[in-house]
């Protein structure tokens, strides 16, 4: 039938770039270069604790960014995973410092809490139809206000490493002898890969793309747009609060009325790892490995002098150019594909 | 008999303020394409909304394989075996072939999705109806031809009994609707009934056996195809006949003047070398097949888009284009082929729009003079025979026809002497459609000279004084009316080098 033959001509280009993605071999690349860049740059860079300290901030954002991908797949976004993620952690350590419940209650309020926040926004978003940013712009502030108002305006310190309590904290960084293990990237991978599965290979998953793709045809092919809407939404606010629970453990406190503006970073983690702000195409591996771009500037800006205003700038500049390249990408199709139509 | 599958009686449906269907029958039998006609807001949509559970009816019965039924939503409708092939096709742009098909019904093997099960299941598909598209390629990748055909596997995957088909051919090339007419033969033959929408009257004579008309929310009639002409069919859609003869001789003046002549204009890939002259008082057809760059090349002149090479001369005398500006300034006026993405701002009212390319002229200082802007609205509403219960009405409100004449008005208003007509009646109903015409007339008449781009060749055969014919962005040929025929202009339009 001549199938094989015209099968060759659809596939072109290398195989492996087709199946992982020419946006996360670029931004693989990025990272060894930038992670080169510092090592050449900054001899105090090279030491084995900038690893450790690269981990710990990229735990929290990694969780919130897994979950705003799904979000953002939808066509929407959830800006309410900063303020989220800090009344998520406010509530468990209120729990467990000012009423003395066990730590495992405290985790599992922080999750609770997350979810609930993530209920709300897929009422509001989902059910009642507003538009995302405004939704979550309101469970937003909402979270904000609860966060203080749960803790009386104090801020909460989770128990230390050192006291029986701590187990917690070793979670994402065990210490044995003198060295910290970041054992929390294995969480993190972990998650990656469920997530991963769930968003390629579960129903729910292609649903949730399918109305960040084309909501209306969504709908027309009987998918209950309502339903995956919300769940995208729901697991935006799970990660909320395991999020909550990884800044606890890596923080020694925190304060409330903070969070504003973490949820930026989460979001600007999965555009750059190549999940689309108009929804319809995202991955959870992107994501992450956008994540560690954020964290390797972070970490390593510093070392070569520049501080925390350089630091925004230049993450805004690599935000900018990520997403100018996809543009790009976008416009060249089109255009090829209106020569190939003529 | 037993062949037929569907019959829709009696049916009623009121809107708050419309009598949107007044009892309107239509009958299916199986192995039967039949059409659907009747002008913009004649009701057959909305007829099919009833069919497929979007709308519930408030009166009349479907019997559908011998039972009454009434479905709620589309799924059941779906389910039951009622497809609806969209005109604007609903797909996930960012998903594969097999994965839009089977969207809703994955296969599974357990928890987890068989993607490879369902790209041999939709390559089955394929086989069946005989095209060729891999289903591993992303449904935003195929041309808008290719991607109906994936609708209507999904359709059959659905082991439909009745397709229906919205207007099906309106954006395919004229090869892709030879294969979707040869893919429609198919499904009649496999017994199903076919329900073919369309204001194309020789894509009805040629595929469709029965046709049922409506007009207004009524029920007209049902004729057999092949007993009536397309006058019988027009004139019980509009009322009454109307139909403007084709054009014989050219109506411009021997010695008219050359507003504007082009010269090897190059832009990309689409527009290569295309030279041509515009009389004073001329229609200057453009035809081609969809993609030959007409419109490229429209654009292009116009400064829409970015050209290479070329020179342009109005009125004898050579222009710098760069940008639609310029183009105004030099009294061009491009009207596009999607009103609503370029023409017009929907939301806006009819003065608003037909001052939209002029405002300068329309000031009160630094302020909008509302009352000068709403007297030349209100000109051109008369002078163009706009329907419109007033100037403030919201463009989105006005019918196809009457949106098109809105954008006619603003370049008027402009005092451009050049319009570029993109697919004029694209999207417009018989009647207006007319009009339209009858105005394109007038406009060459008073001095003003026309460039025409058309996919209907029996619109260039009707309209133009002199025809243009492109393929792959290279002029093919030049033919005067009076010795154009569509073989002519078919053979000329895809003449490749």
């Amino acid at each position: 039938m001549g199938k094989n033959k015209e099968k060759k001509n659809v596939i072109t280009g290398n195989p492996l770039v087709k199946t992982i993605g020419t946006q996360k071999i670029v931004v693989v690349l990025v990272i060894i270069l930038l992670a080169l860049f510092f090592c050449i740059m900054s001899p105090s860079f090279r030491k084995y604790s900038t690893v450790v300290s690269f981990f710990d901030y990229s735990y929290y954002v990694s969780f919130m960014a897994i979950g705003v991908t799904f979000a953002l797949i939808t066509g929407g976004v959830d800006l309410s995973i900063g303020t989220g993620m800090i009344a998520c952690g406010l509530f468990g350590g209120y729990l467990i410092t000012q009423k003395g419940m066990p730590v495992v209650v405290g985790i599992i309020a922080s999750i609770a809490l997350g979810l609930l926040f993530g209920l709300l926004n897929a009422l509001l978003i989902a059910v009642m139809d507003l538009p995302p940013f405004i939704g979550s712009l309101g469970t937003m502030m909402v979270a904000r206000g609860l966060g203080s108002i749960l803790t009386g305006g104090l801020s909460i310190t989770w128990p230390s490493s050192n006291s029986p309590q701590g187990w917690f904290r070793k979670i994402f960084k065990i210490h044995i002898g003198n060295i910290d293990f970041p054992i929390g990237v294995v969480f993190v991978v972990l998650a990656v890969i469920i997530m991963s599965v769930i968003l390629n290979k579960s129903r729910p998953g292609r649903y949730i793309i399918a109305i960040g793709s084309n909501k209306e045809a969504a709908k027309l092919s009987g998918i209950n747009v309502v339903r995956w809407q919300s769940l995208a939404y729901v697991i935006s606010g799970l990660f909320t609060g395991v999020a909550g629970i990884a800044f606890s453990a890596i923080f020694q406190s925190i304060a409330p009325g903070t969070g504003a503006g973490v949820e930026l970073d989460a979001i600007a983690g999965a555009i750059i790892g190549g999940t689309s702000m108009t929804g319809g195409y995202g991955t959870v591996v992107g994501t992450l490995l956008g994540v560690f771009v954020m964290s390797l500037l972070k970490t390593g800006l510093p070392y070569i002098g520049l501080q925390a205003n350089w630091q925004q700038i230049i993450t805004g500049i690599v935000l900018i150019v990520a997403v100018l390249i996809d543009v790009i990408k976008i416009v060249k199709a089109k255009r090829a594909r209106s020569i190939e139509i003529g | 008999m037993d062949k037929v599958i569907l019959t829709m009686q009696g049916i009623d449906k009121s809107f708050p303020g419309v009598h949107a269907l007044e009892h309107v029958n239509l009958e299916i039998r199986k192995g039967e394409v039949h059409a659907l006609v009747g002008e913009n807001g004649a009701g057959k949509s909305t007829l099919m909304k009833v069919l497929t559970g979007i709308y519930t009816k408030d009166e009349g019965t479907i019997i559908y394989e011998g039972r009454e039924v009434e479905f709620s939503n589309t799924r059941e409708a779906q389910d039951a075996g009622i497809m609806i092939v969209h005109q604007e096709l609903n797909m996930l742009n960012h998903l594969t072939v097999a994965k839009n098909i089977f969207i809703g019904r994955e296969f599974m093997s357990g928890k987890l999705i068989d993607d490879k099960r369902m790209n041999l299941e939709a390559e089955k598909l394929f086989d069946l109806l005989n095209i060729k598209i891999d289903p591993t390629e992303k449904m935003g990748d195929l041309t808008v031809g290719k991607q109906q055909m994936c609708e209507i596997a999904k359709a059959i995957s659905h082991d439909a009994k009745i397709i229906i088909f919205d207007e099906p051919t309106a954006a395919l090339t004229e090869s892709e609707v030879e294969e979707l007419f040869k893919i429609i033969r198919d499904l009649r033959e496999k017994q199903l009934g076919i329900v073919y929408i369309s204001h194309r009257m020789d894509e009805i004579k040629e595929i469709t056996d029965r046709v049922t008309i409506m007009r207004d929310g009524a029920y007209v009639g049902t004729l057999n195809t092949e007993e009536s002409t397309k006058d019988d069919i027009i004139s019980r859609m509009v009322g009454h006949v109307i139909y403007e003869e084709p054009k014989s001789v050219s109506n411009v003046a021997p010695n008219a003047p050359i507003v504007l002549k082009v010269n090897n204009l190059n832009a990309g890939k689409m527009v290569r070398n295309v030279s041509f002259e515009l009389h004073k008082g001329e229609i200057l057809g453009f035809s081609g097949l969809m993609g030959a760059g007409r419109t490229e090349t429209a654009r292009a002149l116009f400064g829409a888009d970015p050209k290479e090479s070329g020179d342009v001369f109005v009125n004898g005398e050579k222009v710098e284009i760069r940008n639609p500006k310029d183009a105004v300034k030099h009294g061009i006026g491009y009207l596009s082929e999607d009103r609503k993405q370029f023409g017009i701002i929907t939301e806006k009212s009819v003065s608003v729009n037909s001052t939209m390319a002029s405002l300068e002229n329309y000031m009160k200082g630094i302020f909008i003079n509302k009352k000068k802007e709403k007297k030349i609205a209100q000109q051109y509403v008369e002078s163009l025979n706009t329907k419109t219960p007033s100037v403030d009405q919201l463009v989105v409100n006005l019918s196809g026809g009457n949106q098109q004449k809105v954008v006619i008005a603003k370049w008027l208003v402009r005092d451009c002497d050049i319009l570029i007509f993109d697919e004029p009646t694209r999207g417009i109903d018989v009647g207006a459609k007319n009009e339209i015409y009858q105005l394109m007339n007038k406009l060459v008449e008073s001095g003003k000279s026309i460039i025409m781009i058309s996919s209907e060749i029996a619109e260039i055969l009707r309209m133009s004084d002199r025809i243009i014919t492109m393929c792959e962005g290279r002029k093919t040929g030049e033919i005067s009316i009076s010795e154009a025929t569509q073989e002519k202009i078919m053979q000329a339009a895809t003449l490749r080098n």
